[in-house]
């Protein structure tokens, strides 16, 4: 697997990031370094192995399905870096007209 | 001052000193070596309040377990009304909502909680290098790097600046900065000490763990933290051992060591030489220890990258910049804003990890690199836990050397990753392990000593670990 910029380009926005040309050029060169090192795997035979998914041998754990309040409104707002009384703050995004 | 909690009560309870003189020394310590940039806040009057309201449980005859046990906590971890960053400037201010179920047990076992403590970014590194609020430095020379990501944990116990932390092991995050750092610290098996509250990195390999100057405070710590949870669902179920009162072991032990684990050339030859003469000690005094083949040594950071960074991809992205956290300043719509602010919230590994993750989970890809990785980890886990069948503990060294210069791998990913070739394979097969100061080196530096079990075994790891440390310190 040969990563490339227009590899990065995708990959950046499916993660939410963007990348300035330096720090892409750098990204390119440092997933291809990394891919090559974990592309060993593909000298393992797993012809026939189930994947592992979970750690505990624990099956449905599951609790009374109960009301509680963990967080008032107040507290989920706290941190919010733009917010009114009642809501997180983002951006416009739909069109006035 | 101190090194043990045995000691600190002893003098507790014989009336000469009292948890608030031993706080007030700790903060002490803590301002005297701030250079060392171990804590990232200290929660001082608080601290002292709560010392206070131990010491009247004590004279009550009420007190906890850990009462007498000041205690520092790994920045990733929750603890209501006080700051958490996991050391990333996207969480720059902050504050929790909840405290950790670790954290909460800690403090209703009468433990001071005195401050959190740095580490690398979202726990992603092996030098703490990664944080956003600086190096930690090693408190024997500040030149080098402490280990990670639990590194501010490792040299506050290593420098006296409070008596055990907590810190959190995803691929050796706990042993790797114990060992560069000369004290103890166990990852506990995977499902053993609840999640809730602390900030994700790889889910299915996290596990929060004690770091303290002996195993039997390491005992008494996971005793408390340890046990199920309603609001972790893959906790194991059953009520764990009381670890501090069955860490008598007596008679031979069935210990294997593999062959490849000590013939890596990355290995350290004086650590080399130090893990052979201490199995033919051990030997000597007739315990077991056979050589075995392990031919998976060369996939087990392949396996744990793509899974890790896969999981962390997704863990990551609630830092969206409108929720909570940092929100960049130059956003004008709804997608830069989750551009921008992730973008310059999230620091350079924290990054590379997230763009892996997302390539081996994206479509075309999936297949080939994440769900062979997942097929890989079952190999590995089923390969180790076959040889525990026939022996009860794993022998390795817990790191290829001793601390490495702050700067002198950082420039190169592979490099860094390779620090945690020991301490892995403990993570992808979900078991305990716990890394005890072994020797030191011709460099002046400590080394650990790492010993692995059974899933579930943790109380016999617990228990062999004392009796190692005995053996080690005669």
């Amino acid at each position: 697997m040969k990563v490339n910029e227009q590899l990065i380009g995708h990959l950046s926005h499916l993660s939410r990031l963007q990348f300035d040309e330096q720090a892409g050029q750098e990204m390119v060169h440092d997933l291809n370094r990394i891919l090559g090192f974990v592309e060993k795997l593909e000298e393992v035979n797993t012809e026939g192995v189930e994947p592992l998914i979970y750690m505990t041998d624990e099956t449905n754990i599951l609790r009374d399905d109960a009301v509680v309040q963990t967080i008032t409104q107040d507290e989920a707002l706290k941190n919010a870096p733009r917010k009114d009384s009642d809501y997180f703050r983002v951006p416009r995004f739909i069109d006035q007209d | 001052m101190f090194k043990t909690l045995a000691e600190t009560r002893e003098a507790i309870f014989a009336g000469k000193t009292t948890t608030v003189q031993l706080t007030q020394h700790y903060l002490e310590q803590i301002r005297k070596y701030a250079s060392l940039n171990a804590f990232l806040e200290v929660f001082e009057e608080e601290a002292l309040e709560e010392a206070h309201r131990v010491d009247q449980k004590i004279a009550n005859g009420s007190a906890g377990s850990l009462a007498g046990m000041v205690i520092g906590i790994k920045d990733v971890l929750c603890y209501r009304g006080h700051k958490v960053s996991a050391s990333s400037r996207i969480l720059e201010g902050f504050e929790s909502l909840y405290t950790a179920t670790a954290v909460q047990r800690l403090i209703d076992a009468d433990a001071v909680i005195i401050g959190r403590l740095n580490c690398d970014e979202f726990a992603m590194g092996s030098s703490n290098e990664n944080s956003a609020y600086g190096n930690v430095l090693h408190p024997i020379d500040n030149n080098l790097a402490p280990g990670g990501s639990s590194g501010g944990s490792a040299v506050a116990v290593a420098a006296g600046l409070c008596l055990a932390t907590l810190g959190t092991d995803t691929g050796g995050s706990i042993r790797q900065p114990a060992s560069l750092c000369g004290i103890t610290g166990m990852k506990p098996t995977y499902g053993t000490v609840s999640r809730w509250g602390c900030i994700a990195y790889a889910s299915s390999f996290d596990q929060i763990g004690p770091m303290a100057n002996s195993v039997e405070d390491c005992a008494a710590i996971l005793e408390v933290i340890a046990g199920p949870d309603e609001y972790d669902a893959t906790l194991i179920q059953q009520t764990p051992e009381k670890y501090t009162s069955k860490l008598n072991h007596s008679g031979p032990a069935k210990l294997a060591y593999f062959k490849q684990y000590l013939e890596s050339e990355g290995l350290d030859p004086e650590i080399k030489t130090y893990m052979l003469e201490l199995i033919e000690r051990l030997r000597a005094d007739g315990h077991t220890v056979d050589a075995l083949d392990f031919p998976y040594l060369d996939y087990v950071i392949p396996t744990y990258y793509v899974l890790t960074t896969a999981e962390a991809s997704s863990n990551l992205s609630r830092y969206d910049g409108i929720h909570f956290g940092y929100r960049s300043k130059s956003a004008t719509d709804l997608e830069s804003t989750y551009k921008l602010s992730r973008s310059e919230g999230f620091g350079k590994e924290v990054k590379r990890r997230i763009m892996l993750g997302t390539f081996v989970l994206s479509s075309g890809y999936y297949d080939a690199y994440y769900t062979k990785a997942q097929k890989v980890r079952r190999l590995i886990r089923d390969y180790t836990r076959d040889v525990f069948k026939n022996y009860s503990f794993l022998i390795l060294p817990s790191t290829p050397g001793t601390a490495f210069p702050l700067g002198g791998k950082s420039n190169d990913p592979i490099q860094m990753y390779l620090e945690d070739i020991y301490t892995v394979q403990a993570n992808i097969c979900g078991v305990p392990a716990i890394s005890i100061p072994g020797g030191t080196h011709s460099n002046g530096l400590p080394f650990g000593v790492q010993l692995v079990a059974d899933t579930g075994m943790d109380a016999s790891l617990l228990a062999f670990a004392a009796r190692l440390q005995a053996k080690i310190s005669q």
